[in-house]
């Protein structure tokens, strides 16, 4: 049994790679200035597709290549993880925030709350995600605050649910009834006996969102429904991919790992930091 | 004659059954109190005993009015605690304790065992002495100092129970209900857990509810026994009494059933119909 | 003639190497119960799981042999292994309703093991059944049969399982603590019933308990367990007259007695628990793994 335990509290590979990867990428975002070898924006058709370095044609500073504008990919995908992260953490902070909390008090104090609560939810859940991205975004016009907000309303469900459940199983434990024995209200209770328990929950599921995040918001690009102008983001560069697959497929494919190897990272890194605190749970 | 701790007068309690439960709207209320009569004089041990279903860990739970009782008075003191609002019954709840069943639902896994103990201390205008009063409860349940830092997971069953004692004796309260303290744990550790008890409530002089299952335990630490079934009382009585002389069937027939470790060919043989 | 089942020198490991049985050596004699008592981690039911083959994988048994009725299993594949311990063998399970399937009826539940396992026809396990409900003294078996495992009492589903378990009349019954979850006037019925089974039967049963009170009443030969080690092993009535080892002394003046209040319930000595972990150290000491 407690072999156990310190076997799942060594630092797993999984942390340190997904963990690795996501500070790479945040630190390269943060200091793009300084780290872009290029302008993302400077057009220049007399390098138009250049192919990445270790093939024939590459021009030293163009690591990754160039798309059909001459634009210098590497330098696109540093500032476009800028709009990524943020992203990421807005709009998840967001819907964890109020998901979580709506979650906690419909699990906790049932009754009439909980059946609001899980009304909405089950409304809520109707719309395919997608679709209601769209729409929201439409409505609420293009640009960054709308997608954070069009995000973060379509996704609090996910943390609700998984959250009520949570707290739900922990009302009926004995510690919560001996808090109100030894004097505790309820928010109390709620606060210091339920709330830390589903705390390794609310991590994780935070982090799986925030890969949810980023690709919602790639996904916004593609259709041209996100930050509009001509900022990078990597939905829009995946975009302008898709067009010049066959003249240039690196400004496709970098892209797109880009996107996948960050998304992976935010959901395995989420599972590996839930397995590092849970053993306290048994 | 001294007043009794507890007066109980036709206490009954309702709580919705969930088995009955329709699809859409409330479930149904079952009775699982019907009306008890029974007094708990100040400084006893009684044991309540009953099998499943009996409605004993119910009673407890109204006695330390973790539950609403739907009808009946409970009298605690003199004072009529049966209707009284979470807000009232906040000052009375350092009188009224409760140890639980399985410590592993009544320990939170995320706090300290210190922490564990303080709660009650801290929520009852005892916050600036909680070193020294945490101190004290660990080194009454026998537990080494050392433990306050650990959690629930890094002690054995009996230390969680030991825990789970010290908590709710840290208030020095006047009545404790014990809901099957012992009954998830060894025998050789259950012998430990209920001689620390006994002990205990004879030095603090506490009143104790001892519910149990189990009439061997309940005939050494109780002096009185309430025997339940299906929600009513079947027999109460003086402890002695009730043992050399059962006066209800059914009282005779859950003694007959404890299978005592000595040897008794008889003991499964059907019952000779008279 | 030989054991019913006869345990030798079985030891079995976790993965980190430490010993969770001891070098167990049991044997059960055609239509004896033999009880296997010990505290949480005794190992006992591990020793129930080994027989009927069915341990967690991460429990490794490194020496020793298990023969039911003299076949060897350890000298058996794994299929003919199955096949013998299916046809000879049957288990009480501790807990009625995760034995049962709470999807399906009783009825079904109960026939299919006969009809699947021992190739049985389906009138033949009905019958069959039906007669076993009849000797577990169930008076409405048609409703029964028709059942969800949820509709029936805790007694009832125990009863159920019961019937299943003789039903295939197997030579030896294991019973996992089959009375713990039970209310004492149950388990009294229930025992009753194990006990009436087993003599007009004939079958051997290994009886798995943690209640010396129960050992007493049920088994003809007891074998004490601490930390996966037997400790003790005697006649019942032996046992309870005299028992020899001092941890035995110890449980038996822990059990609560209500006819002798102040007599029982005494914690066991610290020297008892010294003494056996001085005994379990040298047994480790001794003990080099065969061929691992």
């Amino acid at each position: 049994m407690d072999e156990a335990n310190v076997a799942r509290r060594g630092l797993s590979p999984r942390l340190w790679l997904a963990g690795g990867w996501l500070l790479l990428a945040l630190l390269a975002a943060i200091f793009a200035p300084l780290i872009a070898p290029q302008d993302p924006l400077a057009q220049d058709l007399m390098l138009e597709r250049l192919p990445p370095f270790w093939l024939d044609g590459a021009e030293p500073g163009y690591w990754l290549g160039t798309d059909s504008l001459g634009r210098d990919l590497l330098s696109r995908l540093i500032f476009g993880g800028r709009i990524a992260f943020i992203v990421a953490f807005a709009a998840a902070t967001s819907a964890c925030l109020l998901g979580s909390a709506l979650g906690l008090i419909a699990g906790y104090f049932g009754g009439w709350p909980d059946r609001i609560i899980s009304r909405i939810v089950d409304v809520w859940m109707a719309f395919p995600p997608v679709l209601f991205a769209i729409l929201l975004v439409a409505v609420l016009g293009t640009g960054l605050s709308s997608v954070i907000l069009a995000i973060a309303i379509i996704d609090w469900t996910r943390f609700c649910r998984v959250i009520r459940a949570e707290a739900m199983s922990q009302a009926r434990m004995d510690y919560v009834e001996s808090a109100r024995i030894a004097g505790y209200g309820r928010v109390g209770i709620m606060l210091r006996e339920v709330l830390p328990n589903v705390l390794p929950s609310v991590v994780a599921l935070l982090s799986l969102e925030m890969g949810i995040a980023v690709i919602v918001e790639a996904i916004l690009s593609f259709v041209n429904l996100s930050i509009s102008t001509d900022d990078p983001t990597w939905g829009s560069i995946i975009a302008e991919g898709r067009l010049s697959i066959h003249q240039a497929w690196w400004v496709l494919v970098f892209p797109l790992i880009t996107l996948i190897l960050t998304v992976l990272s935010f959901t395995q890194f989420g599972e590996a930091l839930k397995a590092r605190f849970d053993p306290v749970l048994r | 004659m001294a007043e009794p701790l507890f007066s109980v007068r036709g206490l009954k309690v309702a709580l919705p059954d969930m088995t009955r439960k329709p699809l859409v709207g409330r479930a149904p209320l079952a009775e699982i109190l019907k009306g008890l009569d029974f007094d708990l004089p100040k400084g006893s041990v009684t044991g309540i005993v009953g099998e499943s279903g009996s409605g004993k860990s119910t009673l407890g739970r109204a006695l330390v009015r973790l539950l609403e009782p739907s009808a009946g008075s409970i009298g605690f003191e003199g004072r009529e605690i049966s209707r009284l609002s979470e807000t009232e019954l906040r000052p009375l709840r350092r009188d009224l304790q409760m140890i639980f069943q399985d410590p592993m639902s009544s320990l939170n896994p995320r706090h300290t065992i210190f922490n564990i103990i303080a709660a009650p201390l801290r929520q009852n205008g005892l916050g600036d002495r909680l070193k020294e009063l945490v101190a004290e409860a660990l080194q009454r349940v026998g537990l080494p100092q050392n433990f306050a830092s650990r959690y629930r997971h890094e002690l054995s069953g009996g230390q969680r129970q030991r825990v789970g004692i010290a908590r709710a004796l840290a208030l020095s309260p006047k009545f404790v209900v014990a809901d099957e303290i012992v009954s998830g744990l060894d025998v050789s550790t259950q012998a430990q857990i209920l001689t620390l008890l006994e002990k205990l409530a004879a030095e603090m002089g506490l009143t104790v509810a001892f519910i149990s299952h189990d009439l061997s335990v309940i005939r050494r630490l109780c002096q009185q026994v309430i025997v339940m079934r299906e929600g009513r009382i079947v027999e109460a009585s003086a402890t002695d009494a009730l043992f050399d002389n059962p006066k209800e069937t059914y009282t005779r027939d859950l003694l007959a059933a404890i299978p005592l470790p000595e040897i008794d060919p008889d003991w499964l043989r059907p019952k000779a119909s008279a | 003639m030989s054991a019913c089942l006869d345990i030798r020198g079985l030891s079995a490991v976790l993965p980190n190497g430490q010993r969770v049985l001891r070098s167990v050596s049991l044997s059960v004699q055609p239509g004896e119960v033999r009880a296997l008592v010990g505290e949480s981690g005794a190992g006992k039911t591990m020793i129930g799981k080994a027989v009927l083959g069915v341990l967690p994988k991460s429990v490794r048994i490194v020496e020793g042999e298990m023969l039911i009725e003299g076949e060897d299993l350890g000298r058996l594949d794994p299929k003919a292994r199955r096949t013998l311990i299916g046809a000879r063998t049957a288990l009480i399970p501790q807990d009625p309703l995760t034995a049962l399937n709470p999807s399906r009826r009783i009825g079904p539940q109960m026939t299919d093991r006969l009809v699947r396992i021992l190739g049985w026809s389906t009138e033949t396990a009905d019958q069959r059944i039906r007669q076993l409900l009849d000797e577990v003294q169930i008076r409405d078996p048609e409703r029964v049969l028709k059942s969800y495992p949820h509709e029936l009492s805790g007694g009832m589903r125990q009863r159920v399982l019961i019937a299943a378990a003789f039903a295939a009349e197997p030579r030896l019954i294991v019973a996992d603590e089959p009375t713990t979850a039970l209310d004492v006037t149950v388990q009294k019925q229930i025992l009753r019933l194990i006990a009436q089974l087993q003599r007009d039967h004939g079958t051997a049963i290994l009886f798995v308990t943690h209640d010396l009170g129960v050992v007493a009443k049920i088994s003809q030969k007891v074998s004490v367990l601490y930390a996966g080690k037997v400790v003790e092993e005697a006649d019942s009535s032996a046992l309870f007259a005299n028992p020899q080892h001092p941890y035995t002394r110890a449980l038996m003046a822990a059990t609560p007695r209500y006819t002798d209040p102040f007599a029982s319930l005494k914690p066991v000595d610290e020297s008892v628990l010294a003494g056996l972990a001085a005994e379990i150290a040298a047994a480790d000491q001794a003990w080099r793994p065969g061929h691992g």
